[in-house]
């Protein structure tokens, strides 16, 4: 079960998109999955078969749980050293032991050590006489067999093989696949665990058990900080962020029954935006923008256009605001494990509300890159999605910045609390004609109020006022954008 | 088209637009963007429906004018 923004802590899987023995790429679409705020598509970290469902529809499950198990192929495999007596990885389930393929001999020997070790024989190539599967050909393919959907969100497939420890590394460890991930991800040293798995392996289990005990990063971000502590160090949280475990080593604890969507969603963006509050130094700037010619513009060329391709201004104002955080890369990225990551891209949240109450800020993709049309065209199809309950995973992990939009439904200002990880936080206000004064004159133009909230462990104010100023001048000039 | 037509026209429009929109709520005095809730997305998705099924191209210059429901039943009854 992959994290699919910073506040998710579980999911429900309500449809299988695939299905046993399909093969699949990395970035397929595998699932839909239930969250507090919306049904998700989720996507595969891995290629290979799909072995077999380990959560029923319906199941709830924490982030980190693992959902379905995939076979990698032998193609796919790093060649390994043969992994003497390597024990059966405890935590996975059943085995995998497939027919063989069409003409593939299989003593029976191989094939129970196959079943064993969770090999599927019908994906090996013999290399013994007459094509024959050996010995070698299983235990080789047994360390990177089991692949997990996803138990890290970066997994490559030569990382799931990992080399059994060398010889000279004196003491050898008996260890799982799974369980050598897990000590990677949490820092434990495998040698210092005792193993209660077959032949003294150590399991996941012995590798969790090994941790002290502690709360879910994501739920508990001051669980283990001394209440002294500056919140910039020690600071525990997992936020979304490709490259991090989402794992959550706590046992589960079950919550109580919400009533209904409306009403988990509202406690989710409570959590968040408490945790966001209580951690993230916000300082908050306005400033006025001068729309008049860019709603110049924008209405001469809507005049040419049919209604299905006329653009609103709240695509001239995203699009001002990606250029100017891809400017201005101390408001765009992700706070993270105590200091700032400026983002390669500008992925900009668009806060949606939802009819029902609460709202769902997804990413617009690389959206300095977009033309104006491209990203209206990406925005109507996005809040469309948000309010319809179907977004894709990426799209709620992904933003690098959110833009808040209340304007639109008639606020003059608006000062945004800050999704964590981000770092910034951009509000619009309604368009209005506004007395303007230029030049010793008075007249009456289009204007609005551009906030933004930042975070100051990541920027200060000088900063977040050349990027507000950057908006404006940016949409000085309507037809570059 | 008359008045009936087109106010049916817009109620489902509306409909399509804004399912949760109730019935009773179309008040013809309903304001769309402030008593509706409909988004400049929303209205815009509006437009398009009420063209797609009136043959009425609303230009925005003419948004004013179709800012309530009542309004916008008698600009499509009066253009179409």
């Amino acid at each position: 079960m992959p994290s699919l923004g910073a506040d998710m802590e579980h999911g429900k899987v309500v449809e299988w998109l695939v299905k046993p023995g399909d093969y699949i790429h990395k970035g397929d679409i595998v699932a839909a999955v239930d969250t507090d705020k919306t049904v998700m598509d989720i996507e595969s970290f891995e290629e290979g078969v799909v072995a077999e469902f380990l959560v029923d529809l319906g199941d709830t499950v924490d982030v980190g749980t693992p959902i379905a198990r995939i076979t990698a192929t032998p193609a796919e495999l790093p060649p390994t050293q043969p992994a003497p007596a390597q024990p059966p990885p405890a935590t996975q389930p059943g085995a995998a032991g497939g027919l063989p393929g069409p003409g593939a001999k299989v003593p029976p020997p191989v094939r129970h050590l196959a079943h064993t070790l969770g090999v599927d024989v019908g994906r090996l190539s013999g290399s013994g006489p007459g094509g024959e599967v050996t010995r070698a050909d299983v235990e080789r393919a047994a360390p990177g067999s089991g692949t997990q959907v996803p138990p890290e969100q970066a997994g490559q497939p030569g990382e799931q093989a990992e080399a059994p420890r060398g010889p000279d590394e004196g003491r050898r460890v008996r260890s799982s696949p799974l369980a050598r991930r897990r000590a990677a991800e949490l820092g434990v040293d495998l040698s210092a665990v005792p193993g209660t798995g077959p032949g003294g392996a150590v399991t996941e289990d012995d590798v969790l058990s090994a941790v002290p005990p502690r709360g879910r990063p994501a739920r508990e971000p001051g669980a283990e900080k001394p209440a002294d502590a500056p919140p910039s160090v020690s600071r525990p949280t997992a936020p979304a962020q490709v490259t991090e475990p989402v794992r959550a080593p706590a046992p589960r604890q079950e919550r109580p029954a919400a009533g209904g969507k409306a009403e988990s969603l509202r406690q989710a963006i409570g959590a968040l935006m408490s945790r966001s509050k209580k951690e993230i130094p916000h300082y908050y700037l306005a400033t006025t923008l001068n729309l008049a010619a860019a709603m110049a513009w924008m209405q001469a060329v809507n005049q040419q256009r049919p209604v299905s391709s006329r653009l609103v201004p709240s695509a001239l104002l995203l699009k001002a605001t990606a250029l100017a955080a891809k400017e201005v890369p101390d408001m765009n990225g992700f706070f993270t494990k105590g200091a700032f990551h400026p983002g390669s891209a500008v992925h900009l949240g668009v806060a949606v509300a939802l009819r029902h109450g609460g709202l769902v800020a997804p990413a617009l993709h690389d959206a300095d890159t977009l033309t104006l049309d491209e990203l209206m065209d990406q925005l109507r199809d996005l809040v469309g999605r948000a309010r319809a309950g179907r977004l894709q995973r990426a799209e709620m992990a992904d933003p690098t910045i959110t833009v808040t939009n209340l304007g639109d439904l008639g606020v003059e200002s608006v000062y945004g609390v800050i999704y964590p990880p981000q770092v910034a936080m951009v509000g619009f206000g309604k368009i209005l004609e506004q007395p303007w004064a230029h030049n010793g004159m008075l007249g009456i133009r289009h204007a609005a109020t551009a906030t933004l909230s930042a975070d100051h462990r990541a920027s200060d104010g000088l900063r977040g006022g050349r990027f507000l100023a950057r908006i404006d001048e940016l949409l000085q000039t309507p037809e570059e954008l | 088209m008359n008045q009936q037509d087109a106010r049916r026209a817009v109620e489902t429009a509306i409909g399509k637009v804004a399912p949760d929109v109730e019935p009773g709520d179309l008040d013809g005095a309903a304001r769309l963007r402030q008593d509706l809730e409909l988004d400049s997305l929303d209205f815009l998705r509006l437009v398009e429906v009420v063209a797609e099924s009136t043959g009425v191209d609303i230009p925005e210059a003419d948004y004013p004018a179709v800012a309530t429901v009542d309004g916008l039943v008698a600009y499509v009854a009066g253009h179409g």
